[in-house]
């Protein structure tokens, strides 16, 4: 494995440049309420008709734990191998703005619920191990929405007082690569687990992204600049490249980079700085004294931890033992988990006499592309599992040709049609009766005679012509493997 | 039968239940007085059409079984009042109406009580005269331009003046027990925990405890029991056993050891004081009980630590006061401007010097070196309490450093406002149960209270304290009336 390779450097000169990179994830907790008021969290609601007394932070009103939020960070927790912390205290981080009612917010600082755990990452050289320093609970803020009138700012509370998880990586990611493998795994776990659904359209998973550069081989690490609230990986991999190009142009002109906080705009690709160092909030953290420390209990935990089903990594390791598949296949099937349900129920399906690598093909293949085009997730193929594994069969005990199977494919879609009686009602079963095969083919020969003598005399590349003519002849229904054989045997 | 406004809780929930007096009675005679003491400023917004209709009510089916049956009665008005104006005492809450009610006033109105009105109180809790309400300063009903001391002013004047039976006040660093000491009545701060913070207006939300007000121990007593109640609402409410502490009260107390802390005699303090607490001393012997001299020796370091600990918490608690959701809203340029007006114009002086403080206090850089040193000077001082419990099972002190004041006296001396908090603030720091009865009085001929300090969780045993003493004491409250025309 040639690490080198593969290598994100940034290349000046005679100089090379390291790319130094450190996430907090912003995952939003799988909840129906919020996280200290019972209000629902569902998306997409008319504006401010979730928001409890509680949300709005209106007079005397107290904030009560959501106990299934715990249990979720928790869970969390135990899929990212991490030290679950037994107490936890919530603190408030006090700032003002129109979007956040009590003028703090509720979250945790110096005792978080999470200590430090590790995320394997399956690079194209090998496995990469990225450490997470901490993962903490916190409510989500409201939105301002300033577009809808030219002198007013309206505010919409109904995100104000959702859980969210931040989860914190150490700064040991090296490329845009490493980040989009990074996010996509924590989405992976945490779907899994069911803690987080990770849509990022929705705003379930965002990003604070710090990126520091540092001479290659250096061991000390850059200044950083944090660049706030990237809501996609696409464009975390586009601040990235920018901001690192940037920072090399700063050291290489000479100059010192600024520690600050960085906004990515997407229309233009760039980052531009929103606040320095000195401009810095002083958010006068301190334990919220509405809330007494969290404490958990070993039996809590434990009894979460038998809660917790089979993440991606144990699964890709279960596949490659059991269903004999490569690595690639296996990563490509557990990375979803939906994936990973729809294979294992094929596989199922499929009783006895399966083909497990035509399922893993044709669910990668046909399906991923079927899905794609329609811009539709698995969990809605509109070709069920029992259908789907009807027709892996259908090709492996040879009733159809795997092209047949893709016209099959195309019929069944539309309604989710059973793949045995397409095949009957329009006669696309393969012609695997020898007699009738030899007759279609003796006629071709007959009928293309000069071809044929042509071959004989070595033209050996005209044997495709006759294997098409079969083919085209049996309206595509002819078993390929006969036709060769009866056609090596005749001519 | 005496003058309905004049007598205690206890004999006007006897003379309903046995038919004396109705609730609209009861309801006509509290409201007729408090309409002519308006000169005393104890109520912000009062709510009398809606009581009479509600005693009207209430005789047409009287519920005789419940604890305060048909009973009127006004509360501080930092308590959330359903479809009621509460203000805190604040500009910036001027028109706001609650669409819900604090747990404890539900507790109240459960049992059979009736609102009167909300009463007077310090801005948002913080001061010790009443001076700093946005609606005016509070007359104590001993004397004119006298102080009813604070923050619970109103609710104070509002009991001594029989303006209402009973009431609730709330007490973060003595605002129940110091009023009750400057007007002669008895108010109880029970162990924090004991009621719910659910609906109140926050000041410091590690030292707010609601409790009652009263003219003796028994009623004080009856109250606690109907406000003290276990709610999921609070999550620093604590779920403990609680005493029917009106049926269980008693006046003996033979054996009791009571510890009298050497430190609480603090330097300048009116001789007239220490005479008080020796006074006290004496009764409590005379009831059969014990004292122990025992030593408290943090306590110098309460009050600073209170003004570090109490503003904090106050300056994120009022930072929801933004002028955004409700409450008053200055007009701005943009946002930050709208802050500023909004909350320049909406607080006060002395709220605004706490925020200053709090957030001075808990800015990086000092937290270490205040909020945190006083968190664990505050560890010291409740394990002070928690040494001397191991010898006692009670501690007397007074319950102020001095008499009542004259209206402005103090308003441009904060620190020697502070000072009125002495005797009272470590208790709230420890958040155990304190109760101040009226004791004796001055030279002036104004009340001087005794607060008896209790374990936590252990109010029965303070109240059957009390209970004795305030036999023994025989207190007389001098109401002159001289604010009616």
């Amino acid at each position: 494995m040639n690490k080198k390779n593969t290598e994100y450097l940034i290349n000046r000169k005679d100089n090379q440049y390291e790319v130094v990179i450190g996430l907090e994830v912003h995952a939003q907790v799988l909840s129906e309420s919020k996280l200290f008021s019972s209000s629902s969290t569902k998306f997409g609601a008319e504006p401010n008709t979730q928001v409890s007394l509680v949300d709005a932070a209106f007079p005397g009103m107290l904030p009560v734990i959501n106990e299934f939020c715990i249990k979720q960070a928790i869970k969390t927790g135990i899929g990212l191998n991490a030290k679950i912390n037994k107490r936890s205290v919530f603190d408030r981080k006090n700032y003002f703005y129109a979007d956040l009612p009590q003028g703090y917010q509720i979250s945790q600082f110096k005792d978080p619920i999470v200590g430090e755990g590790k995320v394997i990452l399956d690079m194209p050289n090998g496995q990469k191990e990225v450490g997470i320093e901490r993962l903490h609970l916190e409510q989500d803020a409201g939105k301002s929405i300033h577009d809808l009138d030219p002198q007013n700012t309206f505010v919409d509370l109904n995100r104000s007082g959702v859980a969210l998880m931040e989860i914190v990586s150490k700064p040991d990611l090296r490329s845009p690569d490493e980040v989009n493998a990074y996010i996509k795994k924590l989405r992976s776990i945490m779907r899994y687990l069911g803690t987080c659904d990770g849509n990022m359209q929705e705003g379930s998973l965002r990003a604070d992204v710090n990126v520091s550069v540092r001479p290659k081989g250096s061991k000390e690490f850059g200044t950083r600049c944090e660049i706030k609230n990237v809501n996609s990986i696409k464009f975390m991999q586009m601040a990235i490249e920018y901001e690192a190009n940037r920072q090399v142009d700063l050291i290489e002109e000479g100059k010192t980079i600024d520690q600050e906080t960085r906004l990515f705009d997407t229309k233009k690709n760039e980052t531009r700085s929103m606040r320095s160092k000195e401009d810095a909030h002083d958010y006068r953290y301190f334990p919220d004294p509405d809330l007494l420390p969290l404490e958990v209990s070993e039996k809590f935990i434990e009894e979460l931890k038998n809660d917790i089903p089979e993440l991606p990594d144990d699964k890709k390791k279960r596949f490659i033992e059991e269903f004999k598949l490569s690595h690639y296949e296996a990563n490509i099937l557990v990375s979803d988990i939906d994936t990973a349900k729809f294979f294992e129920e094929v596989v199922a399906k499929m009783g006895k006499n399966k083909d497990i690598k035509l399922a893993v093909n044709w669910i990668t293949g046909e399906l991923f592309a079927l899905l794609n085009s329609k811009g539709l997730e698995i969990s809605q193929s509109p070709v069920s599992v029992k259908n789907f594994a009807i027709l892996i069969n259908l090709i492996k005990n040879g009733t159809i040709s795997g092209k047949i199977a893709k016209t099959v494919f195309e019929l069944m879609i539309d309604g989710d049609k059973d793949p045995q009686k397409i095949v009957e009602e329009k006669g696309l079963k393969q012609q695997s009766d020898p007699k009738a095969l030899e007759a279609l083919i003796d006629k071709i020969i007959n009928d293309n005679r000069e071809k044929a003598i042509e071959y004989k005399q070595g033209k050996e590349k005209l044997f495709g012509f006759f294997v098409g003519q079969a083919m085209k002849a049996s309206g595509g229904k002819a078993n390929p493997q006969l036709i060769n054989e009866i056609l090596k045997k005749k001519l | 039968m005496s003058e309905i406004t004049k007598q205690s809780l206890t004999e006007l929930v006897e003379n309903i239940k046995n038919k004396k007096l109705s609730s609209t009675d009861v309801t006509q005679a509290f409201i007729q007085r408090s309409e002519k003491s308006s000169e005393l400023n104890a109520y912000i917004t009062d709510d009398f059409t809606s009581a009479l209709d509600k005693a009207k009510k209430f005789d047409q089916n009287p519920n005789l079984d419940l604890k305060l049956p048909g009973i009127p009665m006004a509360v501080k008005d930092l308590f959330c009042t359903k479809n009621v104006k509460t203000t805190a005492g604040s500009k910036i809450l001027n028109n706001f109406v609650p669409t819900y009610e604090s747990t404890v006033t539900e507790n109240i109105w459960n049992e059979g009580a009736i609102l009167l009105g909300k009463l007077n109180c310090d801005e948002f809790a913080m001061g010790s005269s009443n001076e700093t309400s946005h609606f005016g300063n509070v007359q104590n009903p001993i004397d004119k331009n006298l102080v009813p001391g604070g923050s619970s002013g109103g609710s104070a004047s509002a009991v001594a003046g029989q303006l209402t039976p009973i009431t609730i006040g709330t007490d973060t660093g003595g605002s129940i027990r110091q009023p009750a000491s400057f007007t002669g009545i008895v108010g109880l701060k029970p162990t924090y925990g004991s009621c719910s913070r659910y609906g109140i207006v926050a000041f410091a939300s590690s030292l707010d405890q609601a409790g009652p007000m009263a003219q003796n121990v028994k009623d004080c007593a009856l109250l606690q029991e109907v406000i003290s109640t276990y709610d999921l609402k609070d999550s620093t409410s604590i779920n403990f056993k609680r005493n029917h502490y009106s049926k269980e009260l008693t006046k003996n107390i033979k054996g009791k050891k009571i510890g009298i802390p050497k430190e609480y005699r603090v330097d300048g303090m009116p001789k007239e004081i220490e005479d008080l607490w020796q006074k006290g001393i004496q009764y409590a012997k005379d009831c059969g009980a014990e004292t122990i001299d025992i030593s408290l020796p943090h306590t110098s370091y309460a009050l600073p630590t209170y003004y570090i600990v109490a503003p904090a918490e106050a300056s994120s608690n009022l930072a929801r006061y933004d002028g955004v959701k409700y409450g008053y809203r200055a007009k701005g340029e943009n946002l930050i401007d709208m802050y500023e007006k909004t909350r320049s114009e909406g607080f006060g002086a002395e709220v605004q010097r706490r925020i200053m403080i709090g957030t001075y206090v808990l800015s990086s850089g000092y937290y270490d070196a205040y909020y945190l040193k006083a968190q664990k000077v505050r560890k010291l001082i409740k394990n002070d309490f928690d040494e001397a419990y191991k010898k006692v099972d009670a501690i007397l002190t007074p319950s102020t450093p001095s008499s009542a004041f004259k209206i402005g006296e103090k308003t441009n001396d904060p620190v020697s406002m502070y000072l009125n908090d002495i005797f009272t603030v470590p208790v709230n720091l420890a958040g155990l149960p304190g109760i101040s009865i009226p004791a004796g009085h001055d030279t002036k001929g104004y009340p001087l209270g005794l607060q008896i300090i209790g374990k936590a969780f252990d109010e029965q045993n303070i109240l059957n304290i009390a209970f004795a003493m305030e036999e023994k004491i025989n207190f007389k409250n001098k109401i002159t009336d001289w604010w009616i025309k």
